[in-house]
Parts: structure tokens; C-alpha cells; sequence
């Protein structure tokens, strides 16, 4: 057990080890077990209602600041939603503010360490990604009918080119959840094994003695600076998949473009 | 991950869960289920809170406050107008006592002109009556003077006559040469 847990400490992946805390039993033959990432999906909800209902609960006509922070999440997002998909798009909103919360909130909380990082799993963000996906389709047939296949096929194309083109349409329209879920879980794949790393540089080069502690000033500054960037990153790809799910949702809005 | 066991026990499992596996842990489909179960349930707890209570709230607070800028601002420009027209009175009534202040003043001036003119007039005529009665009387004492000037200019002829030659010499006479030495002498 020692061993492992010291193997642990200096492995970048283990971070993503999913752990069992309660197991329920199975559904259809699928473990289903209350673990880790489950836990920081009800922390990360659990802060997001939290930060928006404590700080309104006032509904102070002067805001204060905490209010404040949650009237610009809430005029972000909604700004974000009516200049990507208009007026109508806004039917959307609770959806597209939901994910936006839930995606920054979780990649913040990840950024503490020992913590789980949630939109670090593939089938978390693909399944987000699915979503918006399938909500497209669906509204998009709903609401236009056959006259949503026009998203395929761009006006003022020659005849001849047409087949390529509406093929190359309905293959980049298909590989959507895929870019915009592997967009996310890779940056934040990525980031925490480049953090955990630096840092594991950092202890390596300290058992050296004190040469080793001075060659570890520099694994440690960019520890420092990696860690900055990562939220940027945090904030970034939360935007990057809301405002893409804005752009998605548009496309099922007004085909024709 | 080559020092861990990659037993199938239930007691490795239990220490690390993806990990027994050996598999990389975002693609161990092992964790696939619980993730996805959890997820809906969060996420849609999110989507409902956020639906039913969260934004809700915040929509009506930002267009609670919309709506009384929009008020204030309202209320506020009628308010300036009202001030404006207000001051458009006050202008024209400040505008309209300043002449009636300059026509009574005018008037005030022009009464108290003709009434300092016919003062000096009547002034003027009073003293002019006062004047030509002084000279009148100046003139008439001056003519009595004369008269007497003769009169006293022929006894003390007459005295000295008398005293010079004695008597004889005619009143007449001494009249006569008096006339002639004042004539002369005037």
C-alpha cells in the first residue's frame, strides 16, 4: 500500500482514477457506484445553485457584489446565446446556461489539487456533446422539417460540386460532438498531466540535495505559470463549448445559410 | 502503474478502482455507467434549478431594474421639462416686470420734471414781481432823492447867498443858477 501510494504521488495519471465510494449494484449488467467523479458532479452543482441562489436571494435592486457576479453570468451567457442564435435561440438558454456553469464550475474545482476534475472523462463531455447534439437534430427537424437538410446544402454552390460539398457538410456536421467533446476533455487531460508533471519535477530534483532544490526553481516557476494558464483554460474551453453549443443550436434555428 | 497489480480481486478494486484494470481511466469503460448515471441525475438537477428558480429570479431582478432606470429616467425627464417651463415663465414674468418697472419709473421721471418746471416757473415769476417791485421802489426813492438833492441844493444856495452878498438876490435867481450848475454838474 505504501509503495502504491508513493507510485501514486509522481504518477500524472492516476489524478484520474476513478474510485468506487458506494457501489448500488448493477442496471442492465453496468456497475453503477457512487464514486469520486460522482461526488465532485454533486459538489459542482451544489456550488453553482449555491452561488446563484444565496447571492440573489436579496434581489437587491443596488446589487451587491456577489450579486453582481451572478446578474454577469446570467447577461454573459444570455448575450453569448441572442448574438449566436438570435431571439429565438433564447428558448435555449436555461440549457446552454446549465452546461456553461456546470463545464466552468467543474474545470475550476479541478484546478484545486487532490480534487477530481470531472470534464476530464471523455464520456462526460461526450455525453454533454451528445446532448447538444441530439437537441439539434431534433428541434432542428421539429421545428423546420425536411427543410432543415438545407443546412447541407449551401446556396449558390455550382451543380457540380454540389455532392462533394453536401458531403463534406453532413461529415463535419457529424464529427460535431466528437471535435467539441474531445476539444474539452483534451485540454483538460492535458493541463493536469502537464501540471502534475512539473510538479513531480519538482520533487524529483529536491532528493538530489541542494543542487537539486535550485535546479527545481525552474520546474517550480513553470508549475506556477502552467497553473495560471490552466485557468484561462478553465474559463476558456467552458466558453469555447457554450458559445459552439450557441452556434450548433443556430444551425437548428435558421437552416439555411 | 507496471508496480500495481493487475489482479481482477475485488479487494485491488477496491484500493483503486480504474486502475485494477491497467486500463488508462478516462477510456475504462468499467466507470462508463456510474459516470453517465450521475451525470444525468446532476446535470438535470442543474437544468432544473437553473429553469425553475436560478434564472428565473435573475431575469425578473435585471428587469425589475430595466424597468425602474426606464422610470427614472422617465420621471426624470419630465421633471426637466417642467423645470424648463418654469423657467420660461419666471422669464417672461421677469421679462414683463422689467418694463413696467421702466414705465413707472419713466413716468415717475417725467412728474417729477413738469413738477420741478412749474415750481421754477412759478419761482421764477415771483421773484421776477419781486424784483421790479424792489426796482420800482429803488426808482422812486431815487427820484425823491433827487428832488430833495434840489431842493436842499437851492436853501443852502440861498443860505450862502444870503451870508455872501445879503438878501436881495431873487429866489428866482438862485433857483435858476442851481438848475444850471446841477445840469452841468450831473
Amino acid at each position: 500500500m505504501a509503495e502504491a501510494a508513493q507510485a501514486d504521488s509522481v504518477d500524472p495519471i492516476h489524478q484520474f482514477a476513478i474510485n468506487d465510494i458506494v457501489t448500488f449494484g448493477e442496471i442492465g449488467g453496468v456497475k453503477i457506484a457512487f464514486t469520486n467523479s460522482a461526488l465532485f458532479m454533486v459538489i459542482v452543482v451544489a456550488l453553482i445553485a449555491a452561488f446563484l441562489l444565496l447571492t440573489t436571494s436579496g434581489r437587491g435592486l443596488v446589487p451587491s457584489r456577489l450579486q453582481s457576479m451572478a446578474e454577469i453570468s446570467y447577461e454573459f451567457v444570455a448575450n453569448m446565446l441572442r448574438e449566436s442564435a438570435g431571439t429565438e435561440g433564447m428558448r435555449f438558454f436555461p440549457f446552454v446556461f446549465s452546461l456553461f456553469m456546470f463545464v466552468l464550475f467543474a474545470n475550476l474545482i479541478g484546478m484545486v489539487p487532490y480534487f477530481f476534475t470531472v470534464t476530464s472523462h471523455i464520456i462526460i463531455t461526450f455525453a454533454m456533446a451528445m446532448t447538444v447534439f441530439l437537441t439539434v437534430i431534433i428541434y432542428g427537424f421539429w421545428r423546420n422539417g425536411l427543410g432543415f437538410l438545407k443546412l447541407f446544402v449551401p446556396q449558390g454552390v455550382p451543380g457540380v460540386l454540389l455532392p462533394l460539398i453536401v458531403a463534406i457538410e453532413v461529415l463535419s456536421f457529424l464529427s460535431r460532438p466528437i471535435s467539441l467533446s474531445v476539444r474539452l476533455f483534451a485540454n483538460m487531460l492535458a493541463g493536469h498531466i502537464t501540471l502534475k508533471v512539473f510538479a513531480g519535477f519538482v520533487i524529483s530534483l529536491s532528493a538530489f540535495g541542494a543542487a537539486g532544490f535550485l535546479g527545481a526553481v525552474i520546474p517550480l516557476a513553470l508549475t506556477v505559470a502552467l497553473t495560471a494558464l490552466e485557468f484561462l483554460v478553465a474559463f476558456l474551453q467552458a466558453y469555447v463549448f457554450a458559445i459552439l453549443t450557441c452556434m450548433y443550436l443556430n444551425d437548428a434555428i435558421h437552416p439555411s445559410h | 502503474m507496471a508496480s500495481h497489480s493487475h489482479s481482477e480481486t475485488v479487494a485491488a478494486s477496491e484500493v483503486a478502482g480504474g486502475e485494477a484494470h491497467g486500463a488508462f481511466p478516462p477510456f475504462d469503460p468499467e466507470t462508463f455507467g456510474s459516470q453517465l448515471f450521475w451525470l444525468v441525475i446532476t446535470f438535470g438537477l442543474l437544468y432544473y434549478l437553473m429553469a425553475k428558480v436560478a434564472l428565473p429570479r435573475i431575469g425578473t431582478i435585471l428587469e425589475e431594474r430595466n424597468d425602474r432606470i426606464a422610470d427614472d429616467l422617465a420621471e426624470a425627464e419630465k421633471l426637466k421639462q417642467e423645470t424648463d417651463e418654469a423657467i420660461a415663465t419666471y422669464e417672461q414674468a421677469l421679462g414683463e416686470a422689467r418694463q413696467n418697472a421702466h414705465g413707472i419709473g419713466h413716468a415717475a421721471r417725467d412728474k417729477a420734471k413738469a413738477k420741478i418746471d412749474a415750481d421754477r416757473n412759478r419761482i421764477d415769476a415771483d421773484l421776477g414781481e419781486t424784483i421790479n417791485a424792489a426796482e420800482a421802489e429803488i426808482a422812486t426813492a431815487a427820484a425823491g432823492a433827487l428832488a430833495d438833492l434840489e431842493t436842499i441844493a437851492r436853501d443852502a444856495a440861498e443860505a450862502l447867498v444870503d451870508e455872501l452878498v445879503g438878501g436881495g438876490t431873487g429866489k428866482a435867481d438862485i433857483a435858476a443858477a442851481v438848475d444850471a450848475a446841477m445840469k452841468e454838474g450831473l
